[in-house]
C-alpha cells in the first residue's frame, strides 16, 4: 500500500479542480459525494497505509520528481513517511472526513455549496503536502496553501464586508510569520546547503554545536513561522477574528489542523531545536503566556466561537509548552487529542448556531440540554476532554505534558505552576459554557436537535474524545526518549484534582449561584480587569495603534503623491506653454505673414548691426 | 552696353519697393485674389532684382533664374487659381478670414 500514498494529496486535490471547473452544471448530490467521497478515500487509503506501517514501522522516503533543479539545489516533490506524519495524516483525513460530512447538512442552504467544498478540499489536499512533505520547501508550498485556503474560507460570505476583513486580517498577521520562516529557509540552505529534512538535521548535528549562535536565529526565525500559523503570541490576534468563517472551517482548519501546523513544524524539526536550547525555553515560555492569556480571556467571552478559539490558542499554548520542555511525544499526543474534541466542540457549536438562527451569543441560549440532546452530549463529553478530567482523551495528554514540564531541571516546577493554573481556568470557562448554554431557563426556539449527517460526526467524535487517550502513537522512533521517571506522586495527585476544583468552581458561580462573584465583579478593579481580559489583553488595541492606524495615516499621507510633485511642477510648465504658443495659432494668414515679416525685419536690423560694428 | 545706364541701386530700390508694396498687399489684403497677385508682385520684384544683378556683372545667371521664376509663378498661378475655384465652391466667399475654420 505504501507506494500509492501519493493518491492522498492527489484525490481530495482533483476533487477540488473539479469542483471549481463544472460547480456551475453540478447538481447538490453529485457535489457532495465528490467533495466528501475524496476525502472519505483519502482516509481509507490512510488508515490501510497506517496499518502496513504499524506492523513494520519502517520510515520510508519516496521522490516523485525533482521540482526543480538549480545549481545544487534540487528540491524534490517527495514525500517522507513515519509515525509522526501518520498521525498527522490520521488527524486530518479521519477529522476532516467528519467535518466535511457534517458540512453537508451545515451548508444545506447555501447557494455557493460547490466552492465551499472545492476550498475545503483543496484545503486537505494542501494540508496533506505540508505534513508528508519531505523538504522544508515543499513544506512550505503546503503551508502557504492552507494559509490561502484558510483566507478563502474565513471571507467566505463575502458579502459582508466585516469577514473580508477578518480574512484579511488572517492572511497579514501569518504572512509576518510566513517571511520569519522563508529567512529561516534561506538560512538554513546556505549554512547546510539543504532543505531536506532529514539531511538537514543530520548537517547541523555535525556542523553545529549546542548553544551555537546560527542554529538559535535558525530555529527562532522557524519559530516565528510556528507562531504566526498556530496563533501564539504574538501573532494570536488573528484566529478570534478568523471565527468568521462558517463553522465546519472554523473546526476543520482554526481548530483541528491548520494552527496545529506550527506544532508540526518544530516537532518535525526538532533536532535542529535540540542544538538551541534558548529557542526551546522560548517556545516553551511563550506557550506558557499564550496558553494563560487566552484562558483568561476565554473567560470573559459572551460569543461561543470565540470562547472556544480563545481556548483553541491555549491549548495550542500547552502544545507549544510540550515542545519547549522537550516533551515532544506529549506535545503531539495533545495535538491529536485538542483535534478531536475541539473539533467536536465547535462541530457542537456549529448544531447550535445552525438550529438558533445564528445565535452566537450564550447569553441568549440556556437550556437547551432536553431540546438537543446529541449536542448536549457532545459538549459534555468535549468540555469534559477539554478540561482533562480523567479518563477522557484530554487528560492522558494533558497530563504528560504538565509532568514533563514538572521535571524540566531550573524552570521547570514555575511552568508547571502556570500549566496547572491554565489547567484550572480551562476547566472553569469551558463548563461555564455548558452551564449557561445547556442548564438554565431556555431563552429562544430551537428547530429541534441535528439531522444524521451532523449527529454521525459528533458521535464519532465523542467516542474518539473518551477513548482517544488511549491510543498508542508509534512515535518512539521519531523523538528521542524522554526520562523514564516519574516526579512525586503529590504532583500528579495535583494535576489530575485541579481540573475537578476547576469544574466545581464552574457549578458554584454559573450553576447553583451559590458563590456569588457579583460583587466582585461590579467593583471598580474587577470592572476594568474584565473590560482589559475581554478585549484580549489589549492586544487587538496596541496592534490598531501602533501598527495599523500609523499606516493608515501615512497612506493618507502618500494619497496626494507628494513625491511625484516636482515631475507634476514639469508637466504643468509644459502645458502652460504649449497653451501660450497654440494661442497663436490663429489660422489667419495675414497674421502669419505678419509676424514672418516682423521677424525678418528683426533679424536684418541685428545682421545690419553686427556688420556695422565687425565693419 | 550702351544706351540706357540705370544705375544699379535704383533698380535695386525699385524692386524693394515692389517687394514690400507685396507683402503690404498680402499682409493687409483679404480676398484671395488679392494675395495671389500680391504673391506675383513680389515674385516679380524678385526677379528685376536678379536681372538688374545679372546685367550689372555682366553674368547670363540672372537671367536663368528669371526664366525659373517666369515658370515657378505660372505653375504657382495655376495651383493658385484653382484653389481659389474650390474656395469659391466650398465658402461661397474669397474672403480668407472667413474661410478660417480654426477655432484659436
Amino acid at each position: 500500500m505504501a507506494e500509492m500514498i501519493w493518491l492522498v494529496p492527489l484525490l481530495p486535490l482533483l476533487s477540488s479542480v473539479l469542483l471549481m471547473l463544472g460547480s456551475a452544471s453540478f447538481p447538490r448530490l453529485l457535489i457532495a459525494v465528490l467533495g466528501v467521497g475524496s476525502v472519505a478515500s483519502a482516509a481509507l487509503l490512510t488508515m490501510s497505509i497506517g496499518m502496513d506501517f504499524l506492523a513494520d514501522p519502517q520510515p520510508f522516503q519516496m521522490t516523485l520528481w525533482t521540482w526543480m533543479q538549480v545549481g545544487n539545489f534540487s528540491p524534490g516533490i517527495a514525500f517522507y513517511f513515519d509515525g509522526l506524519t501518520l498521525v498527522m495524516m490520521s488527524v486530518i483525513t479521519g477529522v476532516g472526513f467528519l467535518i466535511h460530512l457534517f458540512s453537508t447538512e451545515f451548508m444545506e442552504q447555501d447557494s455557493s455549496y460547490a466552492r465551499y467544498f472545492a476550498y475545503l478540499n483543496m484545503f486537505v489536499a494542501a494540508m496533506l503536502v505540508l505534513v508528508m512533505a519531505d523538504n522544508l520547501l515543499l513544506l512550505y508550498l503546503g503551508w502557504e496553501g492552507v494559509g490561502v485556503c484558510s483566507y478563502l474560507l474565513v471571507g467566505f460570505w463575502y458579502q459582508n464586508s466585516a469577514n473580508g476583513q477578518a480574512a484579511r486580517k488572517a492572511f497579514v498577521v501569518t504572512r509576518i510569520g510566513d517571511t520569519a520562516m522563508a529567512l529561516g529557509l534561506f538560512l538554513l540552505f546556505t549554512e547546510l546547503g539543504t532543505l531536506n529534512i532529514q539531511g538537514l538535521v543530520g548537517a547541523a548535528n555535525q556542523q553545529w554545536q549546542v548553544g551555537d549562535t546560527l542554529p538559535l536565529i535558525a530555529c527562532l526565525l522557524l519559530l516565528g513561522g510556528a507562531v504566526g500559523k498556530s496563533a501564539q503570541l504574538p501573532l494570536h490576534t488573528w484566529l478570534p477574528d478568523a471565527m468568521a468563517g462558517p463553522t465546519p472551517v472554523s473546526a476543520l482548519i482554526h481548530a483541528a489542523t491548520m494552527v496545529t501546523a506550527g506544532v508540526y513544524l518544530i516537532a518535525r524539526t526538532h533536532g535542529l531545536f535540540l542544538l538551541a536550547p534558548t529557542a526551546m525555553m522560548v517556545v516553551a515560555v511563550i506557550g506558557l503566556a499564550t496558553s494563560l492569556m487566552a484562558a483568561f480571556t476565554a473567560l470573559m467571552q459572551s460569543d461561543i466561537k470565540r470562547i472556544l478559539a480563545y481556548s483553541t490558542i491555549s491549548q495550542i499554548g500547552y502544545m507549544f509548552l510540550a515542545l519547549g520542555v522537550g516533551a515532544w511525544a506529549a506535545g503531539i499526543f495533545h495535538l491529536m487529542t485538542h483535534a478531536f474534541f475541539k473539533a467536536l466542540l465547535f462541530l457542537g457549536s456549529g448544531a447550535i448556531i445552525h438550529y438558533l438562527h445564528h445565535e452566537h451569543n450564550i447569553f441568549k441560549m440556556g437550556g437547551l440540554r432536553s431540546k438537543m440532546p446529541v449536542t448536549f452530549w457532545s459538549f459534555m463529553i468535549g468540555s469534559a476532554a477539554l478540561a482533562a478530567l480523567p479518563m477522557t482523551s484530554g487528560f492522558f495528554s494533558k497530563d504528560q505534558i504538565l509532568l514533563q514540564a514538572y521535571q524540566l531541571p531550573g524552570a521547570g516546577p514555575w511552568l508547571w505552576l502556570g500549566g496547572l493554573l491554565g489547567a484550572l481556568l480551562t476547566a472553569v470557562y469551558s463548563f461555564r459554557l455548558v452551564f449557561v448554554v445547556f442548564f438554565g431557563e431556555a431563552k429562544t426556539q430551537t428547530e429541534g436537535d441535528t439531522g444524521w449527517r451532523m449527529a454521525v460526526p459528533l458521535v464519532v467524535l465523542c467516542t474518539l474524545s473518551l477513548i482517544g487517550g488511549y491510543f498508542v502513537i508509534p512515535l518512539d522512533q521519531v523523538f528521542p526518549a524522554s526520562s523514564g521517571d516519574h516526579p512525586a506522586h503529590w504532583v500528579e495527585y495535583v494535576s489530575i484534582s485541579v481540573p475537578l476544583a476547576g469544574v466545581l468552581l464552574a457549578y458554584l458561580i454559573f450553576h447553583s449561584g451559590q458563590l456569588n462573584v457579583d460583587r466582585l465583579v461590579n467593583s471598580s478593579i474587577g470592572q476594568s480587569l474584565r473590560q482589559f481580559w475581554h478585549s484580549g489583553w489589549g492586544i487587538d488595541w496596541l496592534y490598531d495603534v501602533l501598527l495599523v492606524r500609523p499606516y493608515y495615516q501615512l497612506s493618507r499621507l502618500m494619497k496626494g503623491e507628494p513625491v511625484d510633485a516636482f515631475y507634476s511642477l514639469v508637466v504643468a510648465l509644459n502645458q502652460t506653454f504649449n497653451h501660450w504658443l497654440a494661442e497663436s495659432q490663429t489660422g489667419r494668414m495675414r497674421w502669419y505673414v505678419a509676424s514672418m515679416v516682423a521677424g525678418l525685419i528683426l533679424l536684418l536690423t541685428m545682421a545690419l548691426q553686427i556688420s556695422l560694428e565687425a565693419g | 552696353m550702351d544706351g540706357l545706364n540705370i544705375p544699379l541701386n535704383h533698380i535695386l530700390l525699385v524692386s524693394t519697393l515692389l517687394f514690400s508694396i507685396g507683402m503690404l498687399g498680402l499682409m493687409i489684403r483679404r480676398n484671395i485674389i488679392f494675395i495671389l497677385m500680391s504673391l506675383e508682385v513680389m515674385l516679380n520684384a524678385a526677379a528685376l532684382a536678379f536681372v538688374a544683378a545679372g546685367a550689372h556683372w555682366g553674368q547670363p545667371d540672372g537671367q536663368v533664374i528669371f526664366l525659373l521664376i517666369l515658370s515657378v509663378a505660372a505653375a504657382e498661378v495655376a495651383v493658385g487659381l484653382g484653389l481659389v475655384l474650390q474656395v469659391q465652391r466650398r465658402f461661397k466667399t474669397l474672403d480668407m478670414d472667413d474661410a478660417n475654420r480654426m477655432r484659436g
